[in-house]
């Protein structure tokens, strides 16, 4: 059973950690839309599979937020990663798997996963 | 929605945009009577007579990106479909509290679904925010209160990934136990 003696032990380990990772320079952005279009749309899972691959992965470099409607909810869930010095990529209709290939392919390798973005789907 | 797990998600966020510092979210169930309360209080902003009046209308909205809002309205479908209701009490200044009543016999009720994922999103996103969840089941209750778990993490953010899984499963064990108990 969890106790919370036992999160007095992780807080140890969590802050060794800390320290190693403060040295981490530019900071890249995944902001996924949460407002109600997205939440029906399915924003909560494709969250978390975000925030799973990118710690699964060591990815200390990015960060996982949310934000409101972004004024496209059909669209929904949409998913926008900003690299520093480059220009946002904005992922429309996205789910978990999908996920998984924008975090191996476009923030581990730098290629962004131009057929899910919303420049394909206008076209 | 899916999950009413996830109409909370939403409601809450009106509470974040609200600029609440404490928002309390609250399951109560009753097996005996069948009967489920949600509850998201916050001491945000709150709401003026005028826009408690007009804030289930799916037509109002203080955005101005649209003309819809469709959380509180959707809320309040979910509940009013299994003969429930949904109730808002807000006061400029003090705060916002909603509440649905679900019958949770009735064929139309919405399976309550994932609510650990909420709470632990809500907590993990929102770092100055400080959240109380309350979880009834009859008589048993488990809360979990972050400004506790803040006391002893220090200036070691809840949204480390290891505080976040550890948040997870610790709400996941003490709300399942709730339930096995008693049965």
């Amino acid at each position: 059973m969890k106790s919370l003696e036992e999160l007095m032990a992780l807080r140890d380990a969590a802050k060794a950690k800390m320290t190693a990772r403060d040295d981490s320079t530019a900071v890249t952005r995944v902001v996924v839309g949460m407002a109600t279009c997205g939440i029906a749309a399915g924003a909560r899972p494709v969250m978390n599979k975000f925030s799973e691959e990118i710690e699964k992965r060591g990815l200390t470099n990015v960060t996982v937020a949310q934000t409101g409607c972004i004024g496209m909810c059909q669209y929904e869930p949409i998913v926008e990663v900003t690299e520093p010095g480059k220009e946002k990529v904005t992922y429309v209709l996205m789910n978990p798997e999908k996920a998984v290939k924008v975090v191996v392919d476009h923030l581990v390798n730098g290629n962004p996963v131009t057929e899910y973005t919303v420049g394909a789907i206008k076209k | 929605m899916r999950e009413l797990s996830l109409n909370v998600l939403d409601i809450a966020q009106n509470s974040v945009s609200a600029a609440a510092t404490l928002i309390e979210l609250v399951v109560c169930e009753n097996r005996q009577t069948h009967d489920l309360m949600l509850g998201i209080y916050d001491n945000g902003k709150g709401m003026t007579q005028e826009q408690l009046d007009a804030v289930r209308d799916p037509f109002f909205t203080t955005r101005t990106t649209r003309k819809v809002g469709m959380g509180v309205p959707l809320f309040k479908m979910a509940a009013e479909m299994t003969g429930g209701s949904l109730t808002i009490e807000s006061e400029v200044g003090v705060g916002t509290k909603v509440r649905a009543f679900f019958k949770t016999d009735h064929v139309d009720f919405t399976p309550l679904g994932d609510m650990t994922d909420t709470v632990v999103m809500l907590i993990t996103m929102n770092l100055h925010i400080d959240f109380v969840y309350r979880y009834q089941v009859d008589e048993e209750v488990f809360v979990l209160d972050t400004r506790r778990l803040k006391e002893i993490l220090g200036d070691v953010p809840l949204n480390d990934p290891g505080i976040a899984h550890w948040i997870k499963d610790y709400i996941n064990e003490n709300t399942a136990k709730l339930t096995e108990v008693q049965e």
